[in-house]
């Protein structure tokens, strides 16, 4: 690498692999039940499954032509987010003209469960009748985060997916002919977040040690400029607390080397995560190349390479310690990335360098060749279906290229190979290095990427570190970190009392203990040793007489005396 | 006219009693409440009034808090001394006064209105939310009568109490600690009302969503799109209050 070194940062980062996807849900529901299961964001999901082609959540996100979100290239060249600069933002931070309603995600709802137990006895079967969660009137669904699950709706809600529209006609939504992928969304931590870069009160932040992305819920003012600053709609307003939320990628799980939340629930096991390391000097360079789709490979060009000593030498430099580059090394983000090159930004078209990648599904071109009888898994089939189901593959370069399909193209290639490959070996057959060859890469190489995707062992997947500085030697010892949600009056700290950060509980006062009023006027009158006299504890009570400390001391002179003789 | 005892009162010590309560409030409140500190937009629940409503009261609220200060603060003889004579003085202050304040009123109008007729807008409408509206609107609708009244002497050729020569002057007296209780003393009863209704929103300020007011992000125009952070080791006392100080 001849270029010089700008400053290296660090960043953990996700893959994920559609082809393995089977939109269970399950990240989106331990996801909810982590985060988001309180008032005033019963329509949040910092995760969910969508499935491809379709609306998405909330609907139609994608439409960037009303939603305005993510970043805008100038005739100058520079970056400005596309819903307007520094001035606009604050002309109309009145009333934000580019705020998704409630009804764009969805009415969040209950049911009134406690007629089914009061109904009065009668001839029909008590029924549970749907409310609103925000009014708490009855309501009628109509409309949820997922509510065109499968191809639900089938063409009259697919064919508004915005990417559907872009295409035109091609995309074919009869049962025989059409195709369909899940999607699961989570905020992507951006290299260049439009939503960090929208916030007024400056309270949204990317974490310098390890790039994920947060809203700080003390200097949130709630000017909601966030919500539209995100093109992936991944920042939400708590309707309740007037705040901005969004994924925190389990910061407190990552900072001790555990996977998030929604990884470790993966029932396909598709989710990977690892460090990468960027010259953060390049990001906005990167991020204003003049055509859309040179953006992925500008993206892949501001990572660098862990296994340069140069690269190492700068990130040591940039206070980065040496077992943070170790485990970028062994990252399966860099692997599938960069040196495979299968895994592929989200709208990389959006400018904000996301930094949640996918690995595109080779399924909707394998099911199609076997439906017509063909040989699903040969290496020359596949290679030829690819080409001719040109539809698959451009949607597919709507959602991961910014619509050019030559990556797409090249990282099915090499999925389809390594399908053929290892087929021939596990039927016992030669190993075909021609196929091998075909896609640009070795044997060897197809080998090491079925081990990290088809095996998927857990502790290839998820090559996290424990988070640094957290004292001056960096031990990087997980005890010595705790929970970053631990600390005084935290969730952490016996659930949501006290002064939780988040939710309505966050205003209550924890009532004042007599013991505790007790104790404190003794310390605080007493001269001497601050010893409070010992409390019985009246479990142990056997109901006879008066023992000593069952009651405080009535005269504070007695206690005063005893202390001093 | 000598002040009496009430007049002490209200415009001697007064002012100091809601100038200390906003400021140490505004204090407290920033300490201890930080999480609480926001503007609590309602725009997720309904966004087609508030569209029109909230924009035209908040530029008309700035115009009048301008107007408020120029006409506080500066004094007469400093406007006359550039030449301008009184009445174009008034003839200005007045027209401009009335244009933000109808905005305004008007503003407030369609906002109270769809907060009381959205659902869930009417719901998410707390009862400290209500006296603040009560307080909020009382003051602009004073305002709006004083000056219509004073547009309306002046048109008539009434003899005027000039605000200038008595709510001004008694205004900046409060700030070098010598409050001039004869010239607020002297004043019209409407502009007494007016006052008194402003101290009793200054007093509402710290403990109302009102601070939002106080954290206008006049910062974003100068700072870099995209802010780093170091991790905090683990959150401090201060940056994490314990809780709200009330229910």
């Amino acid at each position: 690498m001849g270029e010089r070194i700008g400053k290296v940062m660090a960043q953990v980062a996700m893959v994920m692999n559609l082809d393995k996807c089977i939109g269970c849900h399950t990240c989106s529901v331990t996801c909810k039940q982590a985060w988001t299961n309180r008032s005033g964001v019963e329509y949040v999901w910092f995760n969910n499954v969508e499935t491809r082609p379709g609306q998405g959540y909330p609907r139609r996100y994608e439409d960037q032509e009303r939603w305005e979100g993510g970043w805008r290239r100038t005739a100058r060249g520079r970056l400005k987010p596309r819903a307007g600069g520094r001035l606009k933002k604050l002309m109309t931070i009145f009333a934000n003209p580019k705020l998704p309603a409630l009804q764009d995600y969805y009415e969040p709802w209950t049911y009134d469960y406690e007629n089914l137990i009061t109904a009065p006895l009668g001839d029909d079967v008590p029924v549970a009748r749907p409310r609103s969660l925000i009014t708490g009137e009855p309501m009628n669904i109509s409309w949820s985060a997922n509510w065109d699950d499968d191809l639900g709706g089938g063409e009259e809600l697919a064919s508004q997916d915005p990417i559907v529209q872009r295409l035109g006609d091609q995309v074919k939504f009869s049962f025989e002919e059409t195709f369909m992928f899940y999607l699961p969304r989570i905020c992507e931590h951006c290299l260049n977040p439009s939503c960090v870069a929208s916030c007024p009160s400056g309270a949204m932040y990317k974490r310098s040690e390890d790039g994920i992305v947060l809203v700080d819920q003390d200097k949130c003012r709630g000017w909601r400029m966030c919500v539209t600053g995100c093109p992936y709609k991944k920042v939400y307003f708590n309707h309740k607390t007037g705040k901005a939320e969004k994924c925190t990628f389990c910061y407190p799980r990552i900072e001790v080397g555990q996977p998030t939340v929604c990884s470790e629930t993966c029932v396909g096991r598709l989710r990977y995560l690892g460090v990468i390391l960027y010259d953060v000097e390049r990001v906005g360079e990167a991020a204003a190349v003049e055509d859309e789709q040179d953006l992925y490979e500008a993206q892949l060009g501001v990572f660098l390479d862990p296994n340069d000593p140069e690269v190492q030498a700068a990130a040591r430099r940039d206070g980065i310690p040496d077992r943070w580059i170790e485990s970028a090394k062994r990252s399966p983000i860099h692997i599938l990335a960069k040196e495979f090159r299968v895994a592929l930004p989200l709208h990389p078209e959006y400018r904000t360098m996301p930094m949640v990648w996918y690995i595109p599904p080779l399924s909707p071109v394998v099911d199609t060749l076997t439906s017509t009888g063909h040989d699903g898994e040969d290496a020359g089939n596949l290679f030829g279906a690819i080409e001719a189901l040109r539809i698959p593959i451009e949607y597919l370069a709507e959602l991961f290229t910014a619509g050019d399909p030559a990556p797409v193209d090249r990282t099915l290639r090499r999925l389809a190979a390594m399908r053929s490959y290892m087929r021939r070996i596990n039927l016992g057959q030669e190993a075909d290095e021609s196929i091998a060859e075909a896609v640009g890469m070795t044997g060897d190489e197809i080998e090491r990427m079925y081990r990290l995707l088809a095996l998927a062992k857990y502790d290839e997947r998820y090559v996290i570190p424990t988070a640094y500085g957290v004292d001056e030697a960096d031990k990087g010892v997980i005890e010595e970190i705790g929970c970053s949600l631990d600390f005084e009056g935290g969730p952490g700290m016996g659930g949501m009392g006290g002064s939780a950060p988040f939710g309505e509980a966050s205003g209550q006062p924890s009532p004042a203990a007599v013991e505790n009023f007790h104790a404190l006027r003794h310390r605080q009158t007493s001269d001497g040793r601050a010893d409070p006299p010992k409390r019985f504890n009246l479990l142990n009570w056997d109901g006879n007489g008066r023992p000593a400390g069952m009651f405080p001391s009535r005269r504070r002179t007695e206690d005063e005396t005893g202390e001093r003789s | 006219m000598n002040p009496t005892p009430l007049d002490y009162l209200l415009w001697g010590a007064l002012p100091y009693v809601v100038i200390a309560v906003l400021a140490g409030g505004t204090v407290w409140r920033y300490r201890y409440d930080r999480f609480g500190w926001t503007t609590r937009s309602s725009q997720l629940y309904e966004s087609r009034l508030l569209r029109i409503a909230s924009p035209v009261f908040h530029f008309g609220i700035l115009v009048v808090v301008v107007g408020h200060a120029i006409g506080l603060l500066i004094p007469a003889s400093w406007t006359s001394a550039t030449g301008m004579s009184e009445g174009a003085y008034h003839i200005m202050a007045l027209s401009l006064g009335l244009i933000a304040g109808v905005a305004t009123l008007g503003g407030i109008a369609l906002l109270i209105w769809r907060r009381r007729t959205t659902g869930p807008v009417f719901s998410a409408t707390t009862r400290n939310d209500k006296t603040m509206y009560l307080v909020l609107t009382a003051a602009i609708v004073s305002g709006l009568a004083v000056t219509l009244l004073s547009a309306y002497t002046g048109l008539t050729g009434g003899h005027e109490v000039d605000y200038r020569q008595t709510v001004s002057v008694w205004f900046r007296s409060i700030w070098v600690l010598q409050p001039d209780v004869a010239a607020m003393a002297a004043a019209t009863t409407g502009f007494k009302i007016h006052v008194l209704v402003g101290l009793g929103l200054f007093t509402l300020f710290p403990f109302t969503r009102l601070v939002h007011a106080f954290s206008a992000p006049i910062g974003y125009l100068f700072r870099p799109y995209v802010v780093y952070r170091s991790r905090e080791p683990r959150p401090s006392p201060v940056t994490r209050p314990i809780r709200r100080g009330w229910g």
